[in-house]
């Protein structure tokens, strides 16, 4: 198992290596110059060169990535090109609200959807199940900021119950860190809910045939019993599959929450750079982001393990 | 419970039990259903599939598909309690309690991510008030009872840690550690070899004899049924045929379905000589077959098999899942390349043969199951004309062929534009052979070409390969674990274990006076070795 976990970090290298060259190239190919961004509109050509010049934008290409990859070894991210800030402090800064909002999401949506899937395959073709499937298709097409919006409309706005938008860190007290949490969470939360509670439903119903389902039956376990006990542990495997893509997705879907909440995070830090071009940052993160993927991956499949005795590694 | 058993009150009482799909069909699948078990007492319900056997020991459990089936009239008392009418809840209590159940397949009857002792516990914990420790010793207890070995650790093992057999001893220990008053075993032997059989259906016998259970022993088998049953009820199509006393069934059944039935099980005695005089078609010499990377991991699946096959013979190869027979079938087939040694057919050896188009036409296989050889979305011309289309006949002849090849096996022409889901099993398997012989191979390979077929048909098919072997003179390598089978067909025998040949040669030596200790230790696990089912009496003289 020790040598499965080595192994996979190993792997990782390459993998990293391959996203890092990939988003260097495909920053430097899109429009756009961060030298611009910061002069402003005012400048003369002769100031843009200079300042492309001190940033080291006007040496050749491999050899911009050249340094930047030896600079990456040697644990340097590199700083902004805009605010001359260390990249990784400009992420570190911006990593708890990810963080928090990212996990509270993942925790209510697996809380939310297991519990409805196992429902509604326990009802298989009746109203409950139907409802909860209907729902599911809205969960799913809705798009997440109009569900923010809607959220923060009746809950902060006419209810007055959470602040409509904003960031506290834990720091700060649990009451305010979590009441700010509230409403991003379930916003962000809807489209996996409406994923884990449908994959839930299918695999506890396929399940549900096996032999040892009607064995534990036979023994005269409770149908709740059968379907928590025996049903939901053997239909695990691909639910975990589907909340590990779940939470890789959650990324993407971190940069519009934030901001339509306007927390502080690194979704909005994505967002700013890429704005602003300032590609030290954006290559930064992104290279957070895939290394965050790498390890989702790796969990996943360690779970397996742990949910599935056949599987060893 | 003891002044219970003395009673004269049957433990299971099922009265005029009728049971129909929902919504309801035509007629009812189960019909007016009555027979008696008592305390200590084997009642083997024997029938083929489709005669609601199973189903009616599903609704003896209150375990039947609620949306698909249900009981429309009539009583299952047990110990005077009508299951049919009590609540859910008190059906809970029932099972495990009084009446538990033993299925047919132990591979898949056990949930594959707890332990084994975690679930023989989960008997005691929802029905007992024991404590924990108390548990765990009654539940290695229980254990020690179906002779499961070291059962610490298998307290502690998964399903897939275990063999079959000891799966199948689990499902026992689950079944009867609350010592209910009535055991329902479905099939439970048919899913494992012959010899864990014997262990299994030794021990069923044993454990009801000390605790006095009724036990109804659902079960196809007739060689089973003369081992173990008291009583014997007969089913076919939803119907009660006939019930009697073991004795009186086999050696004096009254209904015609019965007398079909039984005699349809082969003897144990051999009926074919070997060729000798007829040329080789296949010479396997020194054949081994390696998985996995030498060293370690390395797995011989099959080792230095050398045997013969000549003109219009039957070749039976018999052993017991895992021995290496399919292996060897599939190095033949060349479906696998075999590590070593050499495969002569007709002269030629294959084994090297880098082109396997020539070979192809030459061997053909039968598989086990006739559910699933068969293309669904395929007429059956389309499956029989494609082999012959594929080796350059024009269409036009390939479908006369065709058409003549399905004669051959009892099926008129006209059934060339029906698809597989129209037929049954049996003609299924009929197609299946079809589609190999209308090649014109020299060899045809049948994998347990007829372990999965009911008795009345496995005798039909068995009666067609013979058939098909004097008109067209194949030779046939017969792959099965049956010897009872075998011992109908064959006219030479190789047994195998763990890969390698134990024994060969003409049936009935290897039958009547066996060498090796496995293949007597084969035939004693074969049920009823002793009993021609066809004449309805004793072997005369014994095998």
């Amino acid at each position: 198992m020790l040598s499965f976990i080595i192994k996979r970090i190993l792997s990782a290298i390459p993998v990293l290596f391959m996203v890092a060259i990939l988003v260097f190239l495909v920053l430097r190919l899109a429009p756009g110059d961060p030298a611009v961004m910061i002069a402003g509109p005012n400048a003369t050509p002769d100031q843009l060169q200079q300042l492309r010049e001190s940033m080291g934008l006007t040496r050749p290409l491999l050899e911009q990535l050249i340094i930047w990859l030896t600079n990456m070894a040697h644990g340097d991210m590199g700083t902004s090109l805009i605010s001359g800030k260390p990249a990784t402090e400009l992420i570190m800064d911006r990593f708890g609200p990810t963080l928090a909002l990212s996990l509270s999401t993942v925790v209510l949506a697996i809380v939310v959807a297991i519990p409805l899937g196992v429902v509604a395959a326990w009802q298989r073709g009746k109203v409950l199940d139907r409802l909860v499937m209907g729902l599911s298709v809205l969960g799913f097409s809705v798009p997440v900021f109009i569900i923010g919006y809607v959220l923060i409309l009746v809950f902060a706005r006419i209810l007055g119950w959470f602040p409509v938008q904003g960031y506290q860190p834990l720091s700060n007290g649990f009451v305010p860190f979590a009441q700010r949490l509230v409403l991003p969470s379930v916003a962000l939360s809807f489209p996996y809910i409406a994923l884990i509670a449908r994959i839930v439903r299918t695999n506890v119903i396929e399940v549900m045939n096996e032999d040892y389902i009607r064995t534990a039956r036979a023994k005269g376990l409770k149908e709740s019993a059968v379907l928590m006990g025996h049903a939901l542990g053997n239909a695990a495997v691909p639910i975990i599959t589907i909340i590990g893509v779940s939470i890789a997705m959650l990324i993407g879907g971190v940069v519009v929450t934030e901001s339509v909440f306007n927390i502080p995070g690194l979704g909005r830090l994505v967002l700013e750079s890429v704005l602003a071009r300032d590609y030290t940052v954006i290559q930064a993160v992104i290279l957070l982001f895939s290394a965050i993927y790498v390890v989702i991956n790796l969990v996943v499949d360690l779970l397996y393990g742990v949910f599935d005795p056949r599987i060893r590694y | 419970m003891t002044n219970q058993a003395e009673t004269d009150l049957p433990v299971l009482s099922v009265r005029n039990v009728t049971i129909d799909t929902i919504p309801g069909g035509a007629k009812p699948i189960v019909r007016d259903i009555s027979f008696d078990v008592r305390a200590g007492e084997t009642v083997c319900v024997v029938g083929e599939s489709g005669s609601g056997k199973s189903v009616t020991s599903m609704a003896m459990m209150g375990l039947l598909p609620k949306d698909a089936l249900r009981v429309t009239g009539g009583q299952i008392l047990l110990d005077g309690e009508d299951v049919l009418s009590v609540s859910e809840g008190r059906m809970r209590a029932l099972r495990a309690s009084k009446v538990s159940m033993v299925f047919q397949e132990p591979m898949t009857a056990l949930n594959p991510v707890k332990t084994v002792g975690e679930q023989v516990d989960e008997v005691l914990r929802i029905h007992t008030k024991d404590s924990r420790a108390e548990r765990r010793r009654k539940v290695l207890s229980m254990m020690e009872r179906v002779h499961l070995p070291d059962v610490e650790r298998i307290y502690r093992s998964y399903p897939h840690q275990l063999s079959g057999g000891q799966r199948q001893r689990i499902v026992i220990a689950m079944a009867l550690i609350l010592r209910p008053r009535l055991l329902l075993a479905d099939e439970p032997t048919t899913a494992l070899d012959v010899t864990t059989q014997k262990q299994i259906l030794k021990l069923i016998k044993e454990l009801q004899e000390e605790e006095g259970t009724a036990v109804v022993f659902v079960t196809h088998d007739f060689g089973v049924v003369s081992e173990i049953a008291d009583r014997i009820v007969v089913m076919n199509r939803g119907d009660l045929v006939e019930t009697g006393d073991c004795r009186q069934i086999l050696s004096a059944p009254r209904q015609d379905y019965t007398r079909m039935l039984v005699s349809s099980v082969p003897s144990m005695q051999p009926r074919c000589a070997p060729l000798t005089d007829q040329p080789k078609v296949l010479e396997v010499v020194g054949l081994s077959k390696r998985y996995g990377k030498p060293g370690k991991s390395e797995v011989l699946a099959a080792s230095d098999i050398t045997f013969t096959v000549r003109k219009g013979e039957i070749t039976g190869i018999i052993g017991e899942s895992g021995s290496g027979k399919s292996t060897v079938a599939r190095c033949v087939m060349r479906l696998t390349d075999p590590t070593e040694g050499a495969v002569v057919l007709q002269g030629q050896d294959i084994a090297p043969v880098r082109n396997l188009r020539a070979v192809r036409q030459k061997v053909q296989y039968i598989f086990q199951d006739p559910y699933r050889s068969l293309n669904p979305r395929r007429t059956i011309a389309q499956s029989l004309m494609e082999g012959l289309v594929n080796y350059g006949m024009p269409e036009r002849e390939a479908r006369e062929k065709a058409a003549r090849t399905l004669e051959l096996v009892n099926l008129p022409a006209a059934v060339m534009e029906r698809y597989p889901h129209q037929f049954s099993g049996g003609q299924r398997q009929r197609i299946a052979i079809a589609r190999a012989i209308v090649m014109e191979p020299d060899l045809l390979i049948a994998d347990e070409a007829v372990s999965a077929l009911d008795v009345s048909v496995q005798a039909q098919v068995l009666a067609l390969f013979e058939d098909i072997r004097e008109r067209t003179g194949i030779s046939v390598l017969f792959i099965t674990h049956d010897l009872r089978v075998a011992a109908q067909i064959c006219n030479a025998l190789v047994v195998m274990q763990k890969g390698c040949i134990v024994e060969q040669g003409a049936t009935r030596d290897v039958l009547t006076n066996p060498s090796h200790p496995y293949t007597r230790a084969l035939i004693d696990a074969a049920p009823a070795p002793d009993w021609d089912f066809q004449n309805f009496r004793p072997l005369p003289l014994a095998v």
